[in-house]
This record gives C-alpha cells, structure tokens and sequence, in this order.
C-alpha cells in the first residue's frame, strides 16, 4: 500500500484583484454592448429614440394649443408659431367627453355614481380591507341600487328623472363595463359550476352557451341584441337601446367568466370536496363556503385581465348606436366648428392616453396579484 | 346475515325530496322547461311581430338582385348581382383581410418577441412598451388612429408619397405594383409543387438514415435548393412569364399598378399591430417555459447556440406557443368583423350591415353570420385537437 500525496511547498505569487463585478460601466457592458450584434442594436435604438423623443416632446407639449374656441384658432396662420397638438380640442370637450347630453345641473349625480363604484372596487381589490363579504354584498347588490338610483332619477327622492339617451361618453363606458362585471361575474360562476356538474342536461347547456358566444364576436352579439332581442319580446314592450347593449355584453362576457372561474375550480384539489361532503355540507354550501372562496381568489388575475378585454370591448357599442366614450369623441370630430388638420390626431392621442393609464393600470394590479398569490404556493 | 343489515340500510329510505337523484332530474326537467318556455315566448312573439311588420321568412332572398355596389370585391360583383353573391364577396373580404393581417402579424409577432427577450436591456424595454401600448388600447380606437388620423392626413394624389419598390401611398390608399400573367405560368407552379414533395421526402429519408446510421444529411441546403431552386430555374426556361403593371405618377394623378383602398389598408395595419403585441408575448411565454435545464444539458453535451436553440428550444418552445398563437388567429379573424366602424366591406358590414338594412331579416342575417364565425372557430379547435395530439409529451 503505497500512498502517494502531492503537495505545493511554494507559495503562489498574488493574482490581481478580479475585474469588477458591479457598478455601471459593467452593466453597460453586459446589457448593453455584450457582442457585436447586441452594440448595433443599442446604437439603432439610441438614434430611433433620439430621432422620435425631442420631436413628439416638442410637438405634444411645447408647441401644443392649449385654449381655443375653433378648430381655426389652432392652425399655423392665426397662431402665428409652429403649432404642436390641438389639445383646446380636448379640454373644451371635456364636459361632454365625460358626461354627454347629462343635464349639467345633474352631473354631480354621476360623480356620486363614480365614487359609489370606486370605493366597491377598492374594497374588493384591496387584499387587506376589512369585511370582505360586506364588500361583496356592497358590490353586487347596494352599488347597483345606488348607481340606478342616481343615474337614472326618482321622483319621490325629488331626483329629475335623465333618459338614457342623454347619457354619454365616460359615463356609458364605466356603465358598461360596470354592469358587464356585475351581471357577468355570477352569471360566469353559474355557467362554470354548471359545466362541471353531474348533471348531463345542465351540463350540456352549459357547454352549448359557453362555447357559442366564445366562438362568434361580440359585435355579432351586439348586432342581435340591438335587432333581434325585440322581436322576441311582445310588441308593447320596447327595451331600452342602452339596456338592450347592456344585456348582449353581459351574457357574451359571462361565457368568458365562465372559463376564467372553470380553471379556479379545476386547481382545487379533489379532497376539499371530499372534506367538504364529508362534514355533510350539501352542494351549495359546500361551493359557497369552501370551494368558491378559494377557486375565486386564485383567479383574481384572470378576472381582472377578463375585465380589462370587457372594457376595450365596450367601445363596440358605438357600432350599434351608443354614445360611449370613442363615439362622443368621433360626434366633436364631425363638428365642422372643429374640423382642421391634426385634430383627429389629437384626439385618438387623448383616447388612447386615457384607455392606457387604465388598462394598464389594471394589468399592473393583475401581475401584482399574481406575484402575490404566487409566493403562497411555493410552501 | 350481511344481505340483512345492507338490506335493512337500504330500506332505511329518505324522504323522496331529499333524493339525489331525485333531485338531480327534477332541477333539470325544470331547466328543460324554463328553456322551452323561453323559447315558445320567443318564437310567438316573433312571428306575430314579422307579420305585423311584413317582413318576410326563410331564405327566399338569397337569389335577389341585391341592387348596391361593394367597394372591394375579389369575384366578380355588380348592383345586379344576388343577395347570395353579396354573401360570398362579404366572406371573401374577410377572408382576406385576416389572413394578410394574420401573416403580417405573425411576423411582426416573431420580431418584437424576440427583440423583448433580448439580453440587450434597452432592445427589450422597447419591444416592452410596444407590447403594453397595444395590449391596453383598444382595437378599435386603433383602427380609428390609423384610419382617421394617419391614412386621412394624407397627401393628395399628386403629392404621393414614394416608397421604395415602387409604392405609392396617398389618401386614396396605397398603390403597388399589379402581377401581370403573361406567358404559361403552370410550369412554375408544378415545379414548385415538386419541389415542396422533394424535399419532404428526403427530409423523411434523412431522418430515417439518421436513427439507423446516426449520419446527418445537410437537409436544409438541398431542400432551399430543391424549393426555390427548381421553380426558378422553370421559370427562367419558359421565358419569365410573369411581369407587373408598375403605377405610373403623372401631373395630378397616378395610373396602372393596384390601388389597396384606404380600408384595407387601415384594417391590415391596425389588424397587424394589435395582434403582434399578443402573439409577441405568447411568443415570450412559450420561449420561457422551455426550462433553462435543457439549454444547460444541449451546452453541456457540446452543441453549439445555434444548434441548441434549433434542436432543443425552439421544438419544445413551439409546443407551447402553437395553441395559443392559434387562437391569436382566430380573435384576429372574429375581430375583423370591426371593419364595419371605418367601412370595410367585409361579411358583418355587407351582412349584417347592408343586406339587413334591406331586407330586414335580422334573425336569418344575424343568425348566418354567427354560423360562419361559428365554423371558423370549430375547424381552429379542430386543428389544435389534432395539433395537440401530435405533439403531446409521450411519457413513461
């Protein structure tokens, strides 16, 4: 048994300190100039955003208008400057943007509703509010019965009563969203549970609904509320135009509620069921009390990117009619009072600006969310 | 003994509405039920209503002069033309425009999906904001922006602005370059067709020789060879027998070439890239889920980048990406019902657009419609089933 051993007897001389590992010239270095291709593609960019930003900066801001009366006192001749986006457009419109034909004298009214809907939806959202069920409660049910109220008027709160054709802009779009989620959501809920059950009959309708409306768009949908819905009913009875849209986003959204909530209580595992039955809960006391409860919060974020689909799409009903939001904007672009150069421009501007902070808002949330459940599965 | 106490279990019977089953049947007899009423309800008061209107029934007008023009149609159409021809020309723009769009979407698709998985942090960031912009904005205030906004501003005519290739773009949309038929083209076509069986074939060959022999065949230089190479050669021997008809630009106005209406061309872009930014992430998530094991373990087994994206990633990336990118496809397709907004001619805005207003028959219009969407979306399902089969994980 001969053991052999190697050993350095001599010290090695120092080595120099490794490069850095940090700091700003590196991360230059890595992320932005790592290869060839990698500096090329930064250098492009760097010149694209150099050629674009000073431009739009100057054009959106710096030589913007931002007080007129007419289209005219936006352009170059009576400015007297190079003259940028027309914002005058937008910010005399605003009234009418946000509120339509609402008698003026009324809109506090509509403010009301906004912050009756706000305060729902920060108590629902916000994961750690207190009462929960009280907010749900508040959501689906007492939100409702103020926003009617108040939009539409009563005569006994002494409130004038406003036909849904004064209602406009702003005010329609959260209208339909707002009545898309609350009739959509437990409709989707419904829909879902019934395309899981045992039932055969329910199921099958259930499936039949579901996969119609998610296989045909919804300005078809539109289309058939606002033309079809009426020959249904008898002749007396004439349906709102607003409400008849109303109705067509509602069931078309629940199909992809449905879907969303479909997938929640696939991901509860089969023993909370069990558990469930076992402790003798019958089936809507079990959903309500266990299943639901879970199946929902987990799909929070498919919920909420559902909504943010329900909220682009509410700018379709103004094929069938409705004077939403992008409609109240396309009618002030018709105004020959308006018409000039580089108006429609300011306005899509404005439009997209306001669908972006709060669809994109929302996504935030969504993501946000799903980082936060998602550190609750990782134990 | 034991047949006793079961027998005895199961007569300790409960009350029959307390019975599942019981129950089970009487909650779906009831929907039965509810549903016919409903649809009894509907059905009155919808042919009371026809006939108090005089509208008429069934499909008795499809074989009516439609007496209105269409702006865009890609078989032959005129105002003497039947209602059904209007039907066809309807679905044949639809048809179009989804698929220019679909094919324009998915390459930009591809670009900006790439370019936000970049190492590069100022590439990705942009590719990003690009992405977020059109995700949250929506289709049809898009369509508005580059219908309204860009393609209304303009120049006239006269004042058209040049692209290279000999493209024209004014406010009457855009003018390319119109192929022209001139000689016998079959030739080309058939040898194209070869070509594509060829190179299958041999790719079919190669890999068979591969697992027997493990020696690769450079299949992708034979096989450009074999696709590209063949039909040109074809085409030059037969004497090039296709040409263009390049739009001239005049004084006031510019002649011959093909003039894309300004629809069209507002419905492709805002088409284009609004789905890009979805299918740019589905491109993202699926390149993402691939884990980074694999790209470690194809390194470590001394394939080179190259080779590991094409033989490890991407193939396994693809079967992520595909479901999702095909049903890109199909809300590309339904959301193209939206050229009715800025007047595209396309199925819902001939449709359910003009015919109805015609004829009035809004349930046998609306109801068509629906169905034609309605088969678009069960042949997707039916590929992705298919699809999904194919390349499902076969595990032990």
């Amino acid at each position: 048994m001969i053991q052999t051993r190697f050993m350095r007897e001599t010290i090695l001389p120092q080595e120099a300190a490794p490069h850095r590992t940090s700091g700003v010239l590196l991360w230059v270095r890595e992320n932005l100039f790592s290869s060839v291709m990698n500096s090329v593609l930064t250098l492009l960019s760097l010149w694209a955003l150099y050629a674009t930003i000073p431009g739009l900066f100057q054009y959106l801001i710096v030589d913007a208008v931002w007080s007129a009366n007419t289209g005219k006192e936006c352009l170059l001749e009576n400015v007297g400057r190079p003259v940028g986006v027309c914002w005058a457009f937008v910010t005399s419109h605003m009234g009418y943007f946000i509120y339509g034909q609402y008698p003026e004298a009324e809109w506090w009214r509509v403010d009301l509703f906004f912050a009756a809907e706000a305060l729902g939806i920060v108590w629902l959202l916000w994961p750690n509010a207190p009462y929960k069920f009280a907010g749900i409660i508040y959501f689906f049910v007492i939100f409702p019965i103020i926003g009617f109220v108040s939009l539409t008027g009563s005569t006994m709160l002494g409130l004038t009563p406003v036909a849904t054709n004064f209602w406009g802009g702003f005010l329609v779009t959260i209208v339909i969203s707002t009545f898309g989620i609350v009739v959509s959501l437990p409709v989707g809920v419904l829909l879902a549970l019934g395309r899981r059950s045992d039932m055969p009959i329910v199921r099958l309708v259930s499936v039949i609904f579901i996969e119609f409306v998610r296989g045909v768009p919804l300005i078809t949908v539109l289309f058939m509320a606002n033309v079809m819905f009426p020959l249904f009913l008898p002749d007396g009875w004439r349906p709102d135009s607003l409400l008849r849209v109303l109705v067509g986003v509602a069931f078309f959204f629940a199909a992809y509620m449905a879907e969303a909530v479909r997938g929640g209580l696939q991901a509860i595992p089969r023993g909370q069921y069990e558990a469930a039955q076992a402790l003798g809960l019958g089936y809507w006391r079990m959903m309500i009390k266990i299943i639901l409860p879970q199946a929902l919060k987990i799909v929070i974020p498919n919920i909420v990117n559902n909504f943010i689909g329900l909220f682009k799409d509410t700018t379709l009903v103004a094929i069938v009619g409705i004077f939403d939001f992008l409609k109240t904007i396309q009618a002030s672009l018709a105004d020959p009072v308006w018409r000039a150069a580089g108006m429609p421009f300011a306005a899509y501007i404005f439009a997209s600006l306001v669908f972006f902070v709060f669809c994109y808002g929302m996504a935030r949330y969504s993501m946000w969310m799903e980082a936060r459940l998602d550190t609750g599965k990782r134990h | 003994m034991s047949s006793q106490i079961s027998g005895s279990h199961a007569t300790a019977k409960v009350v029959f509405y307390n019975d599942p089953k019981f129950r089970s049947r009487f909650a779906q007899f009831l929907l039965l039920v509810a549903i016919g009423l409903f649809a009894y309800f509907a059905y009155e008061n919808t042919s009371e209503n026809l006939r108090k209107r005089n509208i008429a029934q069934g499909f008795g007008f499809w074989d009516v002069e439609a007496g209105f023009d269409i702006s865009q149609t890609l078989i032959a159409y005129s105002a003497a033309s039947s209602y059904g021809r209007a039907f066809w020309v309807g679905l044949l723009n639809t048809l179009l425009v989804s698929l220019v769009s679909i094919f324009f979407a998915t390459i930009l698709g591809f670009i900006i999906g790439i370019l936000r998985l970049s190492r590069n942090w100022i590439v990705s960031r942009l590719a990003g904001i690009y992405i977020e912009v059109f995700r949250n904005i929506p289709l049809l205030l898009i369509l508005y922006f580059w219908y309204g906004a860009v393609l209304g501003a303009l120049p006239e005519p006269r004042d058209s602005l040049a692209i290279p290739g000999d493209i024209w773009l004014n406010n009457r949309g855009l003018l390319v370059p119109r192929p022209l038929i001139t000689g016998d083209i079959l030739y080309t076509v058939a040898a194209l067709g070869i070509g594509i069986i060829g190179a299958y074939i041999l790719a079919r060959f190669a890999r068979r020789r591969q697992a027997e022999t493990g020696e690769r065949l450079p299949v992708g230089w034979i096989s450009t060879v074999l696709i590209l190479g063949l039909p040109l050669l074809v085409y030059l021997g037969v004497g090039t027998p296709l040409g263009f008809d390049f739009p001239e630009k005049g004084r006031f106005n510019l002649t011959g070439g093909l003039n894309l209406a300004p629809e069209f061309v507002a419905m492709v872009v805002g088409l284009s890239t609004y789905t890009s930014a979805f299918i740019a992430e589905t491109i993202r998530a699926g390149v993402l889920a691939v884990s980074k094991g694999q790209t470690e373990a194809s390194q470590a087994l001394g394939l080179s980048r190259g080779q590991t994206l094409r033989l490890v990633v991407v193939p396994q990336a693809l079967r992520v990406i595909v479901p999702p990118l095909n049903s890109e496809y199909l809300s590309l397709t339904k959301n193209s019902s939206l050229g009715v907004s800025i007047g595209y001619p396309d199925l819902v805005n001939v449709f359910t657009g003009t015919v109805l207003n015609q004829t009035g028959q809004a349930i046998e219009m609306v109801s068509v419609t629906m169905l034609v969407y309605l088969t678009f979306s069960l042949l997707t399902s039916a590929f992705m089933n298919w699809f999904n089969k194919r390349v499902a994980l076969v595990e032990r």
